[in-house]
């Protein structure tokens, strides 16, 4: 893959753009200034001490649900699911979290993001063994898991691991041994984050797995010729992406909502995607990527406060990101070649 | 679905029927009637899928188009406080997503699985950015009594008194069938589904036929998600398809991209759910509720994994058409 040098930065900075004026018009059609809201935007997001801590916060679990769906698509396989894993994982370490009493807190909280790891590599473990030894697409699959994750958290959260004595839906907070704290304001998840997002970078740079993971991304075939096993690296590679997504959910858990609760975490498994294809894919890239969006949403109450601009003004952005990130149209503008990331393979193969 | 088993599970299905309908005769028929409601939506989202996949392009934005244009429908019908103007906003809608897929696949030359999550995303963004409560509709589409159909004992209860998209929806399922398999368009539309040079050879413009097919196809889209906010319930929410494009999809493999086997596997979609939902209603089974709700997606992953490898997909899809240089 030749990239042109500016190209992996320009691109999704032009996108941005992009979005932000077809946005901004949707803005102005309701008759409010869309460079004022832009303005509150930027300005709650990233020029206080305060919103960049919120931000940095937000972006986090951003941050791992971007990667999860990054390493995936460098083997080539698309990871819809970081959402199911993630809700997974969240589950998983709250009942970790409230369950064991009595741990110090160097054995819980790493304890607590194992489980989170384990069930979200657990829900995509079954995505990847079906593409592996079935050849079922892995879009449709984590789509349905995501469904069914989602359902199955909703009654576990109002069933058996439901917080007694009160109406709600929800598991007991956890234990203080399981809180992650923060560190000067920037909660210590974000670090967490960023040294999953330099491990991956290095692991897909300078290891042989990380090789063969490239491999079968660019081709399977070639893969299968040149001796790997294309089944286990595509387990692998969706076992990586699901424990990341599910730690997500974890630190997530552990260092701001204090529970499990069905109406935490949306989305925030989705945003990854576009994290992930904002930031070309790439380890690194995902890291700006996920603080542009994190500042986003950590934006969009005051903007809605400020302005009276619904904060889904932010899912539509993000969308037009997507759209404009991904479509070739720009790199044509600029007249360079796209990289198509080739992910289709047909639905049984 | 083979023709050697095709008999058996018909005359299987029957059998289970006359067994509930001896249990409680108006139970087996208003369980029947959910079943053709609830299979209706998957099987003119599968049509979508059918007719894509027959000229070679993936469409995984079946999802979106039925979202965006349930929305459309629904405000524009509320606001012109007019279901059927809804409906045909629905369609128009539903085709502007087919043409924006096909620009994207056909002639951005996209990755198609990408291009499809877009649309996805696009209509989830758009449609929750412009929702507002507070609209409702002069009323859903009204259900229509078929003259003779309806005064024969059982069928005419199952089979009568649905709205007019049932309907229709049923007439394009078999239309579609026809149009594939005895029709020169038919015939045009898999050739460029299987093998787009030789029909390019032969004279058929693969690039034309191909816009045309996914424009339309994301009309019938259209009219899905016109009959999920306008004729099943009279309400638009956000996220309000709630994945029915995707088990749309693995209906259309189930049925073998042929439209009367999705037809027939979209009603066992429905029956099957109608049929859970039943035994909740009468306390036969003790199943959380949250459950019952995930049952078309698992049986979605089911279907997929046994019929992987037994199925064979149109040989083109996914592949952007290029005219070989000579």
């Amino acid at each position: 893959m030749k990239r042109l040098p500016l190209s992996g930065v320009l691109i999704p900075l032009l996108s941005v753009l992009v979005a932000m004026f077809f946005g901004g018009i949707m803005i102005a059609v309701q008759g409010i200034n869309p460079l004022y809201t832009y303005e509150v935007l930027f300005e709650t997001a990233f020029l206080s001490f305060d919103g960049i801590s919120v931000t940095l916060a937000k972006a986090t679990p951003l941050i791992l649900s971007g990667l999860a769906v990054a390493i995936c698509l460098r083997a080539g396989l698309f990871n819809i699911g970081a959402q199911g894993q993630l809700i997974s994982g969240a589950l998983a370490s709250a009942w970790a979290g409230y369950y064991f009493v009595g741990l110090p807190k160097l054995i819980h909280i790493p304890l607590a993001l194992l489980f989170g790891a384990t069930f979200g590599a657990l829900a995509a473990f079954i995505a990847g063994a079906l593409k592996a030894y079935r050849g079922v697409h892995e879009v449709i699959t984590t789509i349905m898991l995501n469904s069914m994750v989602i359902a199955i958290a909703d009654y576990l959260a109002s069933t058996p691991f439901k917080e007694p004595d009160q109406p709600l839906t929800r598991t007991p907070a956890i234990q203080d041994s399981a809180r992650i704290p923060d560190i000067f304001g920037i909660p210590f998840g974000f670090f967490i984050a960023i040294a999953f997002s330099i491990a991956l970078w290095w692991l897909l740079r300078n290891t042989t797995t990380g090789f063969r993971i490239e491999t079968i991304g660019r081709n399977r075939n070639a893969g299968w010729y040149a001796g790997i096993s294309v089944k286990r690296v595509t387990i692998l590679s969706m076992l990586v992406g699901g424990s990341i997504a599910g730690i997500a959910g974890a630190i997530e858990t552990l260092s701001i909502t204090g529970r499990f609760e069905p109406a935490f975490n949306a989305g925030l498994g989705f945003d990854g995607i576009t994290v992930a294809l904002l930031g070309r894919g790439n380890p690194l890239g995902v890291i700006p990527a996920a603080i542009l969006i994190g500042g986003m949403r950590a934006a969009g109450s005051t903007v809605q406060f400020k302005t009276g601009v619904s904060p889904e003004i932010v899912d539509l952005l993000l969308a037009l990101i997507l759209f404009f990130v991904t479509a070739p149209l720009l790199a044509r503008l600029l007249k360079r070649r796209h990289e198509n990331v080739a992910i289709t393979s047909g639905w049984s193969n | 679905m083979r023709i050697k088993t095709r008999y058996p599970l018909i005359v299987g299905l029957v059998i289970v029927f006359a067994y509930f309908y001896a249990q409680n005769g108006i139970v087996a028929t208003s369980v029947s009637f959910s079943a053709i409601q609830l299979a209706l939506p998957l099987a003119l989202a599968a049509m979508v899928g059918v007719m894509c996949e027959r000229t070679g392009i993936v469409n995984i934005g079946i999802e979106g188009t039925m979202l965006i244009s349930a929305f459309t429908a629904f405000f524009l019908g509320a606001i012109f406080k007019d279901t059927v103007l809804g409906v045909l906003v629905g369609i128009f809608t539903g085709s502007m997503m087919g043409l924006l897929l096909a620009l994207m696949a056909i002639s951005w030359k996209m990755d198609q699985i990408i291009a499809g999550v877009i649309l996805n995303i696009l209509a989830a963004g758009l449609t929750s950015f412009l929702y507002r409560q507070n609209y409702s509709i002069a009323g859903t589409l009204s259900p229509i009594e078929i003259p003779i159909l309806s005064d024969i004992p059982i069928a005419g209860a199952i089979l009568s008194f649905h709205g007019p998209i049932t309907y229709f929806g049923i007439f394009i399922v078999v239309a579609l069938w026809f149009a594939l398999y005895k029709t020169s368009w038919g015939l045009r539309s898999r050739a460029v589904g299987e093998y787009p040079s030789s029909a390019d050879t032969a004279g058929v413009s693969v690039i034309k036929l191909r816009y045309l097919n996914v424009t339309i196809a994301g009309g019938i889209g259209g009219l899905a998600g016109a009959y999920l906010s306008l004729e099943a319930v009279g309400i638009f929410e956000r996220g309000f398809t709630a994945g029915k494009g995707f088990t749309a999809l693995a209906i259309m493999i189930f049925g073998r991209w042929n439209p009367l086997g999705a037809f027939a596997a979209a009603l066992f979609f429905g029956l099957a759910q109608a049929v859970t939902s039943q035994l909740m209603i009468d306390e036969v089974v003790e199943i959380p509720q949250q459950f019952i709700n995930i049952l078309p997606y698992v049986l979605t992953i089911v279907i997929l994994a046994i019929s992987a490898g037994k199925v064979r997909p149109p040989a083109a899809e996914g592949i952007p058409y290029e005219k070989e240089k000579a």
